[in-house]
């Protein structure tokens, strides 16, 4: 039965994690930007919100929760608020652990997830996209080769965050290229193992913060052990939808930071003796931003919630990341027009939001819900 | 809880719905847009049987209903119900939804401003008897959106209201001032010096002496819905047909006006919904008859652009949707919902008037033929983004809203 109210809890969680983007998050995001870094003590206070020990089972010293979708998108909102650099920095151990607990084998459970159970952030990730143009989730061209008892890894991967200081990583690799999303599986492979080259720093227009790197796999060999899930494998769509709610509710995030943002300002601001959010031009740009950001959040929850009704939601969540990559882009532009010569200027935070919006169109698999 | 599953007794009244679109609406569609004033009566009768049998549908905020305490109360959810069917029915025709017999806006603006005792009055015709028609009157000759300029006027005189002015683009008008046994509210000022608050409704019923249809509009689209223009002039009314209360009171009558398209604006959002869908549905099949796939979770950088258009078109609909339920919902659950229902109507007349638009391109010279309903569908949507309040007085609604600007601060 349809119905648009948030849980008791959810709310809460709401609240709290946002009243951390707000107050922490939000003043560390323009010195990340300009510096290229997070500072350590506030990685380590989101680490205590359980992002990601929360959803490992209790059997392995986690919070076993269960992780809905919705929830998950909601938390990943408000972190897209406060800043989305530091958002997927702090979501990125949930790249190899969700996974794992989701899809792994009893083994891999036992042999992974008690690192992130800790009390200091645990740095890992997954390796999903590759450097093309062309690039695409169902067509993979890392490959997975079975050699003997194991796997024989090759290609080049990129955008993977925090791959220099990860214990451990997923990398996605086409065991079947002819099978799409079916034949795609998830390997561990470790930091240091032969045949990985970690590159340097990327750099990129937006998404300065965020440690990314490119990652070229020259036969790399690991065990039939690393495989995520043994024999059964994964269920990549499956994956891949959760990581585009993920995306697309940080991007209404960002959306929702610009509009707040260029509708106090338009308050502020004085052209022509009044306030330039009295004049329809700019009123409306801002009645439109409003509109956008609400569509796009109904579009991610409902995506969100067709996974927790436990499909995969493919198209939900294709079609709600499409929709939130090109508003995102649209909204944030707007946060730079209504200020005008000042949005230009790096002094105010519009520009920042339009360049890590612009990364929405790029980047698929870099966060989960 | 979040939850956008309808269970399955609603599906299957939507099912209904949905077959008196494909056979009763669809076979005569095309007739109906070329014979614009010619009337169906057979759909006429048909509907009119038809909805005696589902005649709970309700429209805006009933207050009267107070919920009993000691009762676990199913939660109320009309206004969804009404928004869903509307879309349903709007797969059909949007022109013949329109024309329907039923209370109409007549009727939204009796549930918004009237007494119980009123709502008991003037509603219960619809309930029996011969197909009848609800309508409302604001928008004059010398205005449309700005709906406090009324100047129509109601006088008292003894036992009477005496109502003079002009009123046009009054949908179904013709059939409930005329040609059944309806009414026409109609929104009149009975204190032009208190400006909003002076404006008032009142119910004209039928063949009242001293209201006349004076035209009926040749229309774009939506043409088998009748688009009226009523002259009253000493048009005497009783004292009791003014709905709620007489006394001139700061925002008292405006309140009014803005309350009842609190409760259409979603419906009309949701009939852009059903003309979009019904565009969105024959794209669909015709690209699936020519082999084309739509391949949804790959790089968009490797779709043809028909997909991309498809897509665009697709998640612009469902998009408007959401906007729509929510509105909705929120009516229902009796939370103020002016922002929201100015968002989904804003939305859903936009991108509906783009997607229809965009089908008749994808179709090329078969879409712009008579011979297919596509073009017809572009006419009928466009008039969601213009009547119930433009794209751009919802914007300014939005815009005052989130601005929290009042009507002095932002015009």
């Amino acid at each position: 039965m349809i119905d648009f109210e948030l849980s008791e809890e959810q709310q809460m969680i709401r609240d709290s994690v946002g009243a951390f983007a707000r107050d922490e998050i939000r003043p560390a995001a323009r010195p990340a930007d300009e510096s290229g870094a997070i500072p350590a003590p506030l990685v380590a206070k989101a680490w205590q919100f359980g992002f990601v020990s929360g959803a490992v089972p209790e059997k392995f010293g986690g919070g076993g929760d269960t992780r809905p979708a919705v929830t998950g998108a909601i938390v990943a909102e408000e972190l897209g608020f406060g800043d989305l650099s530091i958002a997927i920095h702090v979501l990125a151990p949930r790249l190899f652990a969700f996974p794992i607990v989701e899809m792994g084998t009893d083994d891999q459970r036992a042999k992974y997830l008690k690192r992130f159970t800790g009390a200091d952030f645990a740095a890992a990730t997954a390796a999903v996209m590759e450097p093309r143009f062309d690039f695409d989730l169902s067509a993979l061209q890392v490959s997975a080769r079975r050699d003997g008892g194991g796997f024989v890894l090759n290609g080049a991967k990129c955008y993977v965050p925090l791959a220099a200081e990860a214990d451990s990583m997923l990398v996605y690799a086409a065991t079947d290229a002819a099978k799409g999303f079916a034949g795609v599986d998830g390997f561990i492979v470790p930091r240091g193992a032969a045949g990985v080259t970690i590159s340097e720093r990327e750099k990129n227009m937006g998404l300065k913060a965020l440690a990314t790197y490119e990652l070229t796999l020259k036969d790399c060999r690991v065990g039939a052990d690393a495989r995520v899930g043994g024999d059964k494998g994964i269920d990549f769509s499956r994956l891949m939808s959760q990581s585009r709610v993920a995306l697309a509710a940080m991007g209404v995030g960002v959306m929702n930071a610009a509009f707040e943002y260029a509708r106090d300002y338009a308050k502020e601001r004085k052209a022509f003796g009044v306030p330039i959010a009295t004049k329809q031009a700019i009123a409306f740009m801002l009645a439109d931003m409003a509109i956008e950001i609400d569509a796009a959040r109904l579009l991610v929850w409902e995506a969100a919630f067709k996974l927790d009704k436990g499909g995969d939601a493919l198209k939900e969540s294709y079609l709600a990341k499409n929709y939130v990559a090109q508003s995102a882009l649209k909204v944030t532009d707007n946060g730079v027009q209504v200020l005008g010569g000042h949005g230009y200027i790096r002094e105010h935070p519009v520009e920042m939001w339009l360049r890590n919006a612009r990364g929405f169109s790029a980047i698929d698999g870099i966060a989960t819900v | 809880m979040i939850d956008f599953e309808l269970e399955p007794q609603v599906l299957n009244q939507l099912k209904m719905y949905h077959m008196v679109s494909e056979q009763m609406m669809r076979p005569i569609s095309r007739e109906c847009d070329e014979h614009e004033h010619q009337k169906p009566t057979q759909f006429y009768e048909s509907m009119w049987s038809a909805s005696a049998a589902a005649s709970n549908i309700q429209i805006g905020d009933d207050k009267s209903k107070k919920p009993d305490p000691s009762k676990p109360s199913a939660p109320r959810r009309a206004n969804l119900l009404t928004v869903l069917s509307t879309e349903e029915l709007c797969w059909g025709d949007a022109g013949l939804y329109l024309s329907t017999p039923n209370s109409g806006l007549g009727g939204a603006a009796v549930m918004a401003a009237g007494t119980p005792e009123q709502k008991e009055r003037f509603l219960k015709r619809f309930k029996e008897g011969k197909p009848k028609w609800g309508a409302m009157a604001i928008t004059e000759p010398g205005f449309g959106s700005d709906s406090s300029a009324v100047t129509t006027t109601a006088t008292r005189d003894g036992d009477n209201w005496v109502i003079d002015g002009t009123k046009i683009f009054v949908t179904a008008g013709q059939m409930s001032a005329e040609k059944s046994e309806g009414f026409v509210v109609v929104w009149a000022t009975v204190d032009k010096s208190a400006g909003r608050a002076g404006i008032k409704p009142f119910v004209v019923e039928h063949n009242t002496p001293g209201m006349t249809v004076t035209r009926v509009e040749n229309k774009l689209g939506i043409r088998a819905s009748d688009t009226a223009m009523i002259v009253l002039d000493n048009c005497r009314i009783p004292l009791d047909h003014i709905l709620g209360s007489a006394e001139v009171r700061k925002e008292g009558g405006f309140k009014d006006v803005m309350a009842t398209f609190d409760a259409t604006r979603p419906i009309v959002a949701a009939m852009a919904l059903g003309v979009g869908r019904a565009a969105l549905d024959f794209v669909r099949d015709f690209l699936k008859q020519q082999n084309v796939a739509i391949r949804y979770g790959m790089s968009p950088r490797r779709l043809s652009a028909v997909e991309r258009d498809f897509m665009e078109m697709e998640v612009q609909l469902q998009a408007a949707r959401l906007l729509t339920w929510r509105a909705a919902w929120m009516l229902d659950t009796g939370k103020r919902n002016s922002l929201e229902a100015s968002m989904a109507k804003a939305k859903a007349g936009l991108a509906v008037t783009a997607i229809t638009q965009k089908a008749v391109e994808l179709l090329g010279p078969l879409g712009y033929s008579r011979k297919i309903l596509l073009e017809k569908w572009m006419r009928d949507a466009k008039i969601n983004d213009i009547f119930e309040g433009t794209q751009q007085i919802n914007m300014i609604i939005i815009a005052r809203r989130i601005l929290n600007y009042s009507s002095k601060e932002l015009n």
